[in-house]
């Protein structure tokens, strides 16, 4: 299924490994979109979400914490205006409403960040 | 349906029964046409609460509807036009005015008027009554002139009206008794001693078993002279011996009224002509007038139901009252006064802290009767509910007010305390009945479960410490067991995770993950570990920022639009007009909203995240350090200007409390710390909401703890009396990191207080008596923190790499979030709302 999705998608150089801090993330910049990255260092995973919070509708998510959820560890990051959780993998709300974001294949490759766009 | 089939109900009086009772009438029919006829030029108004007028409130305040309220109700209400004149043959009203109405049914709530006792020089200027909001205006209007002033009754409203002019300023507050002790309709003698005592601290001064003679004067009130031949200098008086019944107009229509006032009414609340009807502080039942409004209430439903063809009567009230006079609390159930051979009491008498109770019991110790209770009256509330559903009362009695002794664990303060009704959520009207039950039939054992179930604590989140109690609570009750962890990927309690980390020297959170977690980590572990690092090491935070919480990451509050607020640190709330020069430049340049906050300082609104290192760079440049208002640390301690400038200040307040404040500043702990000190026993500082609060007295200070405002109020208890400055900072240092070792995580003071075993006295033997033998150790774990003190905010505008973390976009630095909008509002900015 991943593989499907990288290829049908145009990789795009984003930015800089540096620049996104190990088990956070960054927000950047493409065309007029905000995309929030997260370097997950701790499981050696790269993921990338919309910015904009469908809570509230706040471009914050970059600036939420990350982490794990649950036996199969979801990872999973968490707004920081009232802590709703996103999966990072599928974008469902994870705190029991209908909200859901949307999700970038990331990849790393030589020190720089790629966001694979559709 | 025609207008003529629909019966008029006209009513006198629009006080707070007469609205209420139409508030009753059209929320059960809506085939009456209603008309009222009221005295008083505004709408029915809480009379309760008359005293609040001069603590700011307006009258809109207090007003017991919006406006629009009568029309949206299609009830005709006439302000400022009392009906003077029934015609009970015509069956029409006359109002002053010159209104003729017909009524079908005519309900008269006239309520009552001060009782004013026939004293010479009653008409002098300068002497009031407390009864209306007008009273209160004149009374506002002469007390500027005035230094001394007294009250004629020392009754509950002549009480309230002596802590008016408390509040007014007047410097000298006298209250004249004609009985020899204060409430003596609602408090037994040793009780009313225990009440004067207290109130006397306050400053008031009683004059009890004096008859008043003479209001002398020339034109105006100087002095009241009294029949035992001593006198009182006062520039004013205001009257509050009592009330009297406004009965003359059904007086004049020949209803029957009671010898000394007061409409005679049945159980129905008719009066002798069975189409009118009287209710609240006007109708005499059996004798009594009642002069609380709980009775005016059930009164105003007997007659609305009477209308509406039910069958409902009244059959006499519980006079039971708890109220707070002056602050201090007192309350009188049941029959406060019955003793032997009817009865038998049990009395605690504590003079030293001003704490009086009294139950009476039956005599065959089965029942409680009735009691008194005064400077504690927490107890209220379940001994109430003991005498009116006649509950059989526990082998030893006692401990209804004197609770477990011996060493035992106080349940008193505790969540699971609350009524079932008590509403935890109050975004989601999600009540503690609600929380319980969802424990207790479906089995949600978190919080998370809690929010899917019934949505408590998905609004503001602010009752999500108090939703956890509920659920721990509630699952001890069970007797399930229950392990305090930090959550799914640390199997400990914060306490045990703050040792662990001590001895095992552990610097970073990854490092505590791997050695004693699970998993990945997730935003409630990050953070309490994050305040653990810092509450140990007190290194700086942003060194870490991807596990400190959404305030800490970016030492700054986040706000509606996902802009941020800058509070610089005023220690004490003490600054130059340079330094409000700067900030002020500050504000204009980046474009931020700006308000005094609650804790004396400035906060600055509306800042881009990556502005934030170029304001603090200014801020610093003039000399301001971060104020931490976005860290679960110290905010401020809140200060009056004491002795400096305030003719009633006893010591320096200002000064202790920026000592205090820099003291402290920049130490993390599981929660926000808030500080008061205060000069006096006025208390402006307000000291006793606070974590901890100083107050001065004459021969030294004393130390609050524990306090807290916010949605569960609590006010501070004494840890120490009369302590100087540096026995009051040792306390203070013992206590706050007694607090910071042991607190579970976001739980302020007061409610680690409330969970505490043995509460208060405990936590007074571990800070004074050393009961732990820990306190050598608190002190210098204390000092190294303070020791370890940096202005995090100097930090990150020194080094590049650290400001780097404040871009909005990692790929285009400069530039700010477009997404960002703001609207205008009093010539400033404000969020765009959400």
């Amino acid at each position: 299924m991943e593989i499907q999705v990288a290829e049908a998608v145009k990789w795009v150089m984003i930015c800089k490994t540096d620049d996104v801090p190990q088990n956070g993330g960054a927000c950047v910049k493409y065309k007029d979109e905000q995309i929030a990255i997260y370097n997950f260092a701790r499981r050696g995973e790269w993921y990338a979400t919309q910015n904009l919070c469908p809570h509230k509708q706040q471009m914050v998510l970059s600036r939420g914490m990350i982490g794990s959820t649950g036996d199969a560890c979801e990872p999973k990051v968490a707004c920081p205006f009232h802590k709703k959780a996103f999966s990072l993998i599928s974008g469902e709300c994870l705190s029991g409403e209908e909200y859901q974001l949307k999700t970038y294949p990331v990849k790393v490759e030589a020190g720089m960040v790629y966001l694979g766009i559709e | 349906m025609s207008q003529q089939s629909i019966p008029t109900v006209v009513v006198i009086g629009n006080g707070m029964v007469g609205y209420k009772f139409c508030e009753k009438l059209v929320g059960k029919s809506a085939n009456f046409r209603i008309i009222v006829f009221g005295e008083e030029p505004r709408r029915a108004y809480d009379r309760v609460h008359l005293s609040e007028f001069f603590n700011g409130k307006t009258a809109e305040d207090l007003a017991m509807s919006a406006e629009g309220w009568y029309q949206e109700k299609d009830i005709v209400l006439h302000l400022g036009d009392p009906v003077i004149e029934i015609d009970r043959l015509g069956k029409t009203v006359r109002s002053s005015g010159g209104k003729v109405q017909p009524y079908d049914y005519l309900v008269l709530a006239t309520g009552s008027g001060a009782f004013v006792p026939g004293i010479p020089g009653v008409e002098k200027e300068g002497v009031f009554v407390y009864r209306t909001i007008e009273d209160l205006v004149l009374i506002q209007q002469y007390a500027r002139n005035c230094r001394t002033g007294a009250v004629m009754g020392g009754g509950l409203l002549g009480l309230e009206a002596a802590k008016a002019l408390i509040d007014l300023g007047i410097e000298q507050t006298h209250v004249i008794e004609f009985a020899p002790r204060l409430m003596p309709r609602q408090v037994d003698s040793v009780g009313s001693k225990t009440l004067q005592a207290k109130l006397e601290a306050l400053g008031l001064q009683m004059h009890l078993s004096k008859s008043t003679a003479n209001i002398a004067g020339n034109g105006k009130i100087n002095a009241l002279e009294f029949a035992d031949g001593t006198s009182l200098e006062v520039d004013m008086l205001v009257i509050s011996a009592g009330i009297r019944p406004r009965d003359e107009v059904a007086k004049l229509a020949g209803l029957e009224v009671g010898t000394r006032g007061g409409i005679v009414v049945n159980e129905k609340m008719q009066t002798s002509d069975s189409s009118i009807f009287a209710i609240g502080e006007c109708a005499l039942h059996e004798g009594t007038i009642y002069g609380l409004v709980a009775p005016g209430y059930e009164m105003a439903e007997v007659v609305a139901n009477q209308l509406c063809s039910g069958d409902k009567g009244f059959y006499g009230f519980d006079m039971s009252t708890k109220l707070k006079l002056i602050g201090v609390d007192v309350a009188s159930f049941g029959d406060p006064f019955v003793a032997e051979p009817d009865g038998r009491s049990i009395v605690f008498e504590d003079a030293n802290k001003g704490i009086y109770k009294r139950i009476n019991i039956s005599n065959d110790g089965k029942y409680l009767l009735g009691g008194v209770l005064v400077g504690d009256a927490d107890a209220y509330n379940m001994l109430l509910q003991t005498v009116n559903n006649k509950l059989v009362l526990p082998p030893n009695p006692e401990d209804l007010i004197l609770g477990a002794r011996g060493g035992e664990a106080s349940s008193g303060a505790g969540v699971m305390s609350l009524p079932d009704d008590a509403l935890i959520c109050s975004c989601e009207a999600v009540t503690k009945g609600d929380i319980c039950s969802a424990v207790n039939e479906q089995n949600i054992t978190s919080v998370d479960g809690m929010k899917k179930c019934n949505k408590a604590g998905t609004g503001c989140g602010g009752c999500v410490p108090l939703v956890k109690d509920l659920i721990t609570g509630t699952m001890k009750e069970n007797g399930q067991y229950i392990k305090n962890v930090v959550c799914e990927h640390f199997d400990h309690s914060r306490q045990e995770l703050f040792d662990l980390m001590k001895i095992n020297n552990i610097r970073t959170y990854d490092d505590a993950l791997d050695t004693f977690g699970k998993g990945d980590g997730c935003e409630v572990c990050k953070p309490v570990v994050a305040s653990v690092l810092a509450s140990l090491w007190n290194d700086v935070i942003v060194k870490q920022h991807t596990i400190q919480d959404s305030n800490d990451r970016y030492l700054a509050n986040i706000q509606k639009g996902g802009t941020y607020s800058v509070v610089p640190r005023i220690p004490g709330g003490e600054i130059t007009p340079d330094k409000l020069i700067v900030i002020g430049q500050v504000a204009k340049e980046y474009g931020l909203y700006t308000k005094i906050t609650g804790g004396q300082r400035i906060d600055l609104f509306g800042a881009h995240v990556s502005d934030l290192p170029a304001i603090w760079e200014k801020l610093i440049d003039a000399g301001f350090e971060s104020g931490h208002a976005y860290g679960k640390a110290l905010r401020t301690v809140k200060s009056c200007v004491g002795s400096t400038w305030c003719r009633f200040g006893l010591h320096d307040s200002v000064s202790f409390a920026i000592e205090v404040e820099d003291r402290y500043k920049g130490i993390r702990a599981p929660h926000k710390l808030k500080g008061g000190v205060s000069g006096c026993i006025r208390e402006c500082a307000e000291a006793q909401s606070k974590d901890f609060g100083i107050i001065a007295t004459e021969k030294g200070w004393n130390l609050f703890v524990c306090g807290n405002g916010g949605s569960k109020p609590q006010h501070a208890l004494l840890l120490a009396t009369d302590v100087d400055k540096e026995t009051c900072v040792k306390y203070l240092d013992r206590f706050l990191m007694f607090y910071i070792k042991t607190a579970d995580p976001l739980t302020r003071t007061a409610t680690w207080l409330n969970k505490m075993e043995g509460g208060i006295s405990y936590l007074k033997n571990v800070i004074i008596n050393d009961s732990l033998g820990i306190n050598e150790q608190l002190e210098e774990e204390m000092q190294a923190l303070i020791n370890n003190y940096h202005c995090e905010w100097k930090e990150v505008v020194q080094n590049p790499e650290l400001r780097k973390q404040f871009n909005h976009f990692v790929n285009a630095p400069e530039e700010k979030d477009p997404y960002v909008q703001f609207d205008t509002m009093r010539e400033q900015v404000k969020a765009k709302e959400w």
